[in-house]
């Protein structure tokens, strides 16, 4: 166990954190200064162009990559993280992608099948285990790797399980999807966030799928990236995607995400 | 209410995005694949036969296709046949299995170590172009005329190409499988264990299949030139029936090394096969 203490008021912090690729004067600024902080159990989308460095900024705070200047801290709290593509490993059944989320645990094989079995449940997988990735459709796959995720933020090898903080980061997870399955999976992972009370960092450039998930829309500018504005989102849940509300603060923010993309325009 | 909905929406959806999918009995399938070899093997010894028949040289320089099966299908009733057989088998698959332990080694560690790949990774390459039958002299010196000198230009063969088949299988792990096993806590070995030598499997398997047939061709030189007392061996009865102007016997044995050799790239293509319906990477 990590001597640690969690931090309780914030589950990701991120302080003035810039990231340079390359070096001297041919360096690349992919991120300037930012500074964002997500509350335990609280869902923040992260919303901008491309080369705003949202995939950068996960990056780093999944420890993919180091920041160049700045601090990055996730209190000492399990982060598990999904991609735009399921990254499933496909010499492994449905259930042992999942197992995969185990193997720092020290568990008995037969206790990692049955809990890789009740978070495949979670995402009504249950009956998928012994199936190989491809045999599923590319909505299924994007769930098991979201049971995956949330087995992994489920692991004891984190100080803070009892705590039940784990950080979530989602790097575009349903861009790939038709509209009826991404809708689906929204209402799925609401459902699933609150009852885990996670913590998530979604990154889409999706203004209407951010209104419908995040309590908060924090806007990137582009090269580099930087905090433009934040959203709280004060609809209540659950909402739906093609709902008046939603449909309206998506106007407002992509009307400033407009703006930012005309600096770029000249 | 709403969770219930939900799973019925997606069981929904997945049953739909699942439906489909038949496949031809498998006896369909068998033909299929069966008629156009037989039809090859069928036309090549009507082309044999026209040949013979051509009257450019005598039958008992080349003998013709039906007497050359006669005089096999006796060899085949005959124990010395298998013994050769099987001496050629044996030194195939003990070069083959030390080849394949070099390589396993010598590629996990070039691909693993930096300096070692710019020191090695040329030189690899380089013997894999570098004809087997080249080594012999050298390794007649060195071991004498003894099945050694043969398992050591078969691993010489074979080695390189098992080699460089993992260090390419190493080098194109996805990078984004390599970002999910390190988000999932892999580091290191552990990374290398499970997310990068399970990658690399179909590419180091298709080096194996091109160092077995590396080896086969080195085990054939070998056992040209390095005839053993005592010792039938596949190679030796080729030798020897080029001595006695044997033609059906020559012949004979040249088509139960191409038959051996057909069989066993079979069975690597069997296997590869197996792997990609497994991993689903066969074309839609």
């Amino acid at each position: 166990m990590t001597t640690q203490v969690v931090d309780r008021t914030t589950a990701v912090r991120l302080e003035a954190v810039s990231k340079v690729y390359g070096h001297g004067g041919n360096g690349l600024l992919a991120l300037d200064k930012v500074s964002l902080s997500v509350r335990p159990g609280e869902f923040v989308c992260l919303l901008g162009a491309s080369g705003c460095g949202k995939s950068t900024l996960l990056s780093l705070v999944a420890g993919l990559d180091r920041p160049t200047q700045g601090e990055i801290s996730t209190a000492g709290r399990q982060v598990a993280m999904m991609f735009q593509e399921p990254a499933l490993f496909p010499w492994l059944t449905v259930s042992a992608n999942v197992e995969m989320a185990f193997r720092a645990d020290n568990l008995a094989k037969r206790e990692r099948r049955i809990r890789a079995g009740e978070f495949l449940e979670m995402v009504h997988l249950g009956g998928f285990g012994k199936k190989r990735p491809h045999e599923l459709s590319g909505g299924m796959r994007q769930r098991v790797a979201l049971a995956r995720a949330l087995a992994q933020s489920s692991s004891s090898s984190s100080s803070s399980s009892s705590e039940g903080g784990a950080v979530l980061l989602m790097d575009e997870p349903f861009g790939a999807l038709d509209a009826m399955t991404r809708d689906l999976l929204h209402d799925e992972l609401e459902r699933i966030w609150r009852e885990q009370a996670l913590s998530v960092l979604f990154v889409t450039h999706n203004v209407r799928e951010a209104v419908r998930l995040g309590d908060r829309v924090v806007l990137l500018s582009s090269r580099p990236g930087s905090v433009v504005e934040e959203f709280p989102v004060e609809l209540a849940r659950p909402r739906r995607t093609d709902s008046a509300e939603v449909a309206g603060l998506a106007a407002t923010i992509t009307d400033r995400l407009k703006e930012e993309v005309l600096r770029h325009g000249h | 209410m709403a969770v219930d909905t939900h799973a019925r929406q997606l069981a929904g959806l997945d049953a739909l995005e699942l439906a489909g999918e038949q496949r031809a009995g498998v006896a369909s399938r068998a033909w299929a694949r069966l008629w156009p070899m037989l039809t090859a093997v069928a036309l090549v010894l009507v082309a044999w036969e026209l040949v013979v028949l051509s009257g450019r040289w005598p039958e008992y320089v080349f003998a013709g296709p039906i007497t050359t099966f006669q005089d096999l299908g006796h060899r085949l009733g005959d124990p010395e046949f298998y013994q050769a057989v099987a001496t050629t088998m044996r030194r195939a698959v003990t070069g083959f299995a030390l080849a394949m332990l070099v390589g396993l080694i010598v590629g996990a560690a070039v691909s693993r170590v930096k300096v070692l790949r710019a020191a090695f990774g040329a030189l690899i390459t380089g013997l894999q172009t570098m004809p087997s039958i080249a080594w012999f002299p050298f390794a007649i010196l060195l071991f004498g005329l003894t099945e050694s000198a043969i398992t050591f230009v078969v691993i010489l063969g074979a080695a390189p190409s098992i080699a460089n088949g993992l260090i390419t299988g190493v080098d194109y792990t996805p990078p984004l499988l390599l970002r999910a096993g390190h988000v999932l806590g892999f580091r290191r070995l552990q990374l290398y264990r499970h997310v990068i030598l399970p990658a690399s499997l179909p590419s180091f398997l298709a080096g194996l299949k091109q160092g077995w047939a590396f080896a086969w061709r080195s085990l054939m030189a070998g056992e040209l030139l390095v005839i053993i007392a005592y010792q039938s061996s596949l190679g030796e009865q080729l030798a020897i029936s080029r001595e006695l102007s044997d033609s059906p016997g020559l012949i004979g044995t040249m088509i139960v090394i191409l038959v051996i050799g057909i069989v066993i790239d079979m069975l690597f293509e069997a296997a590869d096969s197996a792997l990609r319906r497994r991993w689903g990477l066969n074309p839609v």
